[in-house]
């Protein structure tokens, strides 16, 4: 069969709604794409444990520590079924993890801003996995079968994050003025950058088309961080808080928020690398990387001699 | 009696919430992506057991006690956890040895406990004895496979040995409150010996021998680690004084 056969073919099954598989024949693009996709995805949950880890040692009371603990070892858990998800389009996961290393590949820049306070946790927790459950939600339908059920999975585990981000502000909301305060410091720093984890606006995003033919995207960007405005703008007034947007209002016509303009090259320079934090958390994840090598090799050697110990005996 | 039976449970909890909080240090910096989970894991484990006892010492307090009253607002020489949870992660050698000396302490500990006669300690230990005999595989394992791996990190754990050894003694050593509650923690030397023998055995490891074994953690002298710990675990509770999280 010609590719363009196999090509038309493949399109079909996506048309159909058919989940593509690991065996299934499948465009070079198609597959480049998604293994770019997934590894970042997998980088990102990885990376994002290092803000929130940061205050485990510092958590208010011992209940909190334990919800941190649990969703940052949750984080870890993500970031393993993705890196398999990857791997079963034929990369390593060292190879990805190299990739990561040497800045060839990339993660979300929301985790190169730096966690302050304790209400950041919160924060992240409401916004930063709010955001990033508007795009999982969609991905649970991604088109490319182990992709969508590694999603299916970690979004069960996100939004009860999300919940538990916002019980953790709501706590701080009603408590004395200082812990008020630090609730709404947390929002302001945290606003923009989520909005910017949908990436580039649709007219600027070079990815898109072709990826919501072949329906690894089913929502565009910008359609997207308007369902997320919608939704957070009407749940920060159960906190009793604001957005720091003079621009948000609720537009009658449109059914929808409107709000302001994004600071693009705050967002370009962060994709870039000088966000406040990109030399810090690569540093931390290459130290973490450099010196596991010794244990790594005690590990391998150790399983070579097991098994010659087993030959011999 | 209540004043040793506070002291003691004080003791199992603040034991247990230090060494949770060294091992959560790691969590996001592993050295494997399943290990970190594992340590942190345990880090879990460890933080709930040592709520269940903190409580169970609040309500044995009285008053205002709290879970976090009690782990946030007592000072360095009041807390009385043992010397070795309270020391240095340093490499990843030296946070296996630490977590296997104390597992595997700890396993035989709560086995005895867990037919106390006070039915909460008795309940507590039952529940923390099967999350035990995992963290004892799983740092056994590692003593093993880093033992019996590269010279490099037999090396590392001879080093973790050296460092370590010398806070092993003090888990044998009752203090006045332990006499009190009826538990006879010299007892137990030996038969822990005697299971670390058999694994470091195993690991190529040698025990060793004639080594001065500190002591002070259970009466609150401690190491000069303990106050670094505490300043950073209590924190935002001691810069908001009555704040609720």
């Amino acid at each position: 069969m010609s590719v363009q056969e196999l090509e038309k073919i493949f399109q079909q099954r996506i048309d159909e709604e058919t989940k593509i598989e690991p065996k299934d024949w499948m465009p070079d693009a198609y597959r480049k794409t998604n293994i770019r996709q997934i590894s970042q995805h997998a980088h990102s949950e990885i990376v994002g444990m290092l803000p929130e880890g940061n205050w485990i040692s510092r958590a208010p009371s011992l209940k909190r520590k334990a919800i941190l603990i649990a969703k940052v070892q949750d984080e870890a858990g993500h970031g393993l079924y993705l890196y398999s998800a990857a791997e079963t389009l034929g990369m390593s996961r060292e190879e990805m993890i190299n990739d990561l290393h040497s800045g060839k590949a990339k993660y979300s820049s929301i985790f190169n801003y730096p966690t302050l306070t304790w209400a950041d946790m919160g924060a992240i927790g409401w916004l930063v996995d709010g955001a990033a459950i508007m795009n999982q939600v969609m991905l649970t339908r991604t088109s490319y079968g182990p992709y969508a059920r590694a999603m299916v999975r970690i979004c069960k585990e996100e939004s009860f994050h999300q919940r538990q981000g916002f019980e953790a502000l709501l706590v701080l909301s009603q408590g004395t003025k200082e812990q008020k305060e630090m609730c709404q410091d947390a929002i302001n720093r945290w606003w923009w950058p989520s909005l910017m984890m949908f990436g580039p606006k649709d007219s600027e995003s070079t990815n898109s088309d072709q990826s919501m033919k072949w329906k690894i995207k089913r929502k565009s960007n910008d359609e997207l961080r308007q369902n997320f405005v919608d939704m957070i703008a009407e749940q920060v007034k159960v906190l009793g808080m604001t957005l720091p947007d003079p621009e948000l209002k609720w537009n009658a016509k449109t059914k929808h928020y409107d709000f302001g303009e994004i600071n693009w090259d705050e967002f370009w320079n962060v994709v870039k690398g000088n966000g406040p934090c990109n030399k810090q958390r690569l540093d931390a994840r290459r130290k973490a990387w450099e010196e596991g090598e010794w244990v790594r090799e005690a590990a391998a050697a150790y399983v070579d001699k097991r098994s010659k110990k087993l030959k011999i005996a | 009696m209540n004043d040793s039976l506070i002291s003691y449970t004080l003791h199992l909890a603040d034991t247990t919430l230090i060494l949770s909080q060294k091992n959560s240090e790691w969590c996001g910096h592993g050295p494997i992506l399943e290990q970190d989970i594992a340590i942190t894991n345990i880090s879990l484990d460890l933080l709930g057991q040592s709520r269940n006892f903190y409580q169970y010492a609040a309500a044995l307090t009285g008053g205002d006690a709290t879970e976090d009253s009690l782990a946030y607002l007592r000072k360095e020489r009041e807390f009385k956890n043992l010397l070795l949870v309270e020391q240095p992660n340093g490499d990843w050698a030296q946070t296996i040895l630490r977590q296997y000396l104390f597992s595997q302490f700890q396993y035989l500990l709560f086995d005895k406990l867990q037919t106390n006669k006070d039915e909460q300690i008795a309940a507590i230990t039952t529940k923390a004895l099967k999350e035990t005999a995992y963290h004892v595989r799983w740092s056994s394992e590692w003593v093993i496979r880093l033992g019996d791996g590269t010279e490099e990190s037999h090396t590392r754990m001879l080093k973790a040995l050296d460092e370590l050894w010398r806070y092993t003694g003090e888990m044998f050593m009752p203090a006045g409150y332990e006499k009190e509650t009826g538990i006879d923690i010299n007892s137990l030397k030996d038969p822990w010996l005697k299971k670390v023998k058999n694994i470091f055995d195993e690991a190529t490891l040698i025990l060793p021998e004639k080594v001065f074994m500190q002591e002070g953690g259970k009466k609150g002298n401690h190491t000069e680690h303990l106050g670094y710990i505490l300043a950073e675990l209590q924190y935002v509770q001691r810069t908001y004084p009555g704040a609720k999280w």
